[in-house]
């Protein structure tokens, strides 16, 4: 199975941690993951909300790009996702979409190229059955709660992988990992990382809410599928529980680190250094990984 | 109340068309269910709920939209889109009032939204990919808001979150290109 890779910006810096285990869990499957060549960004959340027509062309260069890889796209970026898909669904179904398109990218472009989350690539494509054989460090006793966010079940006109108000694909692979996912009811709840640094305010309310009802639930950590989640809910976890009461320390991984984890890849193999709250509180929780992982210390 | 009605076009339909061409999404068919506002995940924040935006859309009541902090809160996280009854993609209509208040000069509710875009789209233009440390650079210049959150600095540094130089796309030409085709395509539409 090959697809052309669109790591996106996030990817290349705050969230390099996402891109290595997407990269690193991909390997260890079998998985072949092309990186499109000289991709470009996705426009996100500033160009929807600015122009309309440079939403749809910046996706449309790489979709053009990716089609000289004869392989559908791939992206762990729920944003990317979301924008990547838009622009497909746009050209697809309204013609004078594509005709501005088609001009401001100077090249042919119908909607034709295929574009995959991760979430949706090992759940539909690979199958959920497929990790369980490959699992060889089982994260039996770790509890928990998987975080989809908005844009990976939504608007189901675009993306339409799993259903947009009960989505299940994460909690099917991490049953698969030995782990168990816990209930809650705050699992497609907006975040707001789109507007940590203008309504960081806000941003910290909703932050607080998703995480407060997580740790009622008692789950261990908060997994996502997308960097702008990770981020928001980590980075501004201290912030969150001074403005809003008090939240015990919380992991947010990578569902791709998990899987990784599973798959008897190394810790540093995946990243896990990288997250802000301690990937130790996460490790202790499961007897087979816990020992010799002292030296993840607290910050 | 008074004090808003007094400054309602009653009877105009300008906005509502404008909104309807711009958005593509049909506003007149909202009959003000407000599933859309029971589900915004900004609604305890904002100054009017999703369901009174579209109520004040189809009364052309211009100034309030335009003005309102609203439009600049919603997170594009398309709960109302999904869950509307009519189908109305809401969260593009306040893409569209965005862009309308933008280009009409409405005094807006905080400078911040939109020099944040502008950060953004400023270095996807000069880079064809963010460089989030001179976005970031970038927007705390531009609000003056130099403090905040520079506690984090350190943090992302150290996990190497920040890159310190740009890794520019090859395919810049052509980003930049379509940064000026895509302005002239939004001066016709």
């Amino acid at each position: 199975m090959k697809y052309a890779f669109y790591p996106g910006c996030t990817l290349e810096s705050t969230a390099w941690d996402c891109k290595v285990s997407t990269q690193a869990v991909c390997a260890a499957l079998g998985i072949e993951l092309e990186e499109i060549p000289d991709w470009s960004c996705c426009g996100s959340t500033p160009a929807h909300c600015s122009n309309t027509s440079l939403a749809v062309a910046l996706p449309v260069l790489n979709l053009q790009k990716a089609r000289d890889l004869d392989a559908p796209v791939l992206t762990a970026c729920a944003s990317c996702y979301a924008r990547l898909r838009t622009a497909n669904y746009k050209v697809r179904t309204e013609p004078e979409e594509r005709e501005r398109a088609e001009r401001i990218t100077g090249a042919p472009y119908g909607g034709e190229v295929e574009v995959l989350h991760v979430l949706d690539a090992l759940v539909n494509r690979y199958g959920v059955d497929r990790i369980r054989e490959r699992v060889t460090q089982p994260l039996h006793g770790l509890r928990v709660a998987c975080y989809y966010g908005c844009l990976l079940s939504r608007p189901p006109k675009v993306v339409a992988f799993d259903d947009p108000e009960n989505p299940t694909a994460m909690e099917r692979i991490v049953s698969a990992l030995g782990a168990e996912p816990v209930t809650w009811p705050y699992r497609t709840e907006c975040c707001g990382a789109g507007l940590s640094l203008t309504h960081t305010d806000v941003v910290c309310r909703l932050g607080h809410r998703i995480l407060s009802m997580a740790q009622r639930a008692g789950a261990h950590c908060v997994a996502v599928a997308c960097p702008m989640c990770q981020v928001n809910l980590d980075l501004r976890q201290p912030e969150a529980a001074a403005a809003h009461g008090r939240l015990p320390e919380t992991p947010i991984p990578y569902l791709t680190q998990l899987i990784g984890l599973a798959l008897g890849l190394s810790p540093d193999a995946l990243g896990l250094d990288a997250l802000f709250q301690s990937p130790h509180l996460l490790l202790q929780n499961v007897p087979g990984l816990a020992s010799g992982e002292e030296h993840h210390g607290i910050e | 109340m008074s004090d808003m009605t007094s400054n309602i076009e009653w009877g105009s339909t300008k906005l509502l068309r404008e909104v309807e061409r711009l958005s593509g999404a049909q506003v007149s068919a909202c009959y003000q269910c407000h599933k859309c506002s029971a589900g915004c995940p900004i609604a305890p924040d904002a100054d009017y709920t999703s369901s009174q935006i579209m109520r004040l859309v189809q009364l052309g009541a211009e100034r309030e939209v335009l003005s309102s902090e609203s439009i600049w809160l919603c997170a594009s996280c398309q709960a109302c889109t999904t869950r509307c009854p009519m189908d109305i993609d809401v969260a593009a209509v306040m893409d569209a009032l965005r862009m309308l208040a933008v280009e009409r000069g409405a005094r807006l509710a905080t400078k911040r939204d939109t020099r944040f875009g502008r950060s953004f789209l400023g270095s996807v233009r000069r880079h064809g990919r963010v460089f989030e440390l001179e976005m970031l650079m970038a927007y705390k210049l531009r609000t003056g808001d130099f403090f905040v959150d520079i506690d984090k600095a350190p943090k992302l540094f150290k996990r190497g979150k920040l890159k310190l130089f740009p890794r520019r796309s090859g395919n810049v030409g052509k980003v930049r290109r379509a940064f000026r085709r895509a302005a002239k395509e939004e001066r016709q539409r």
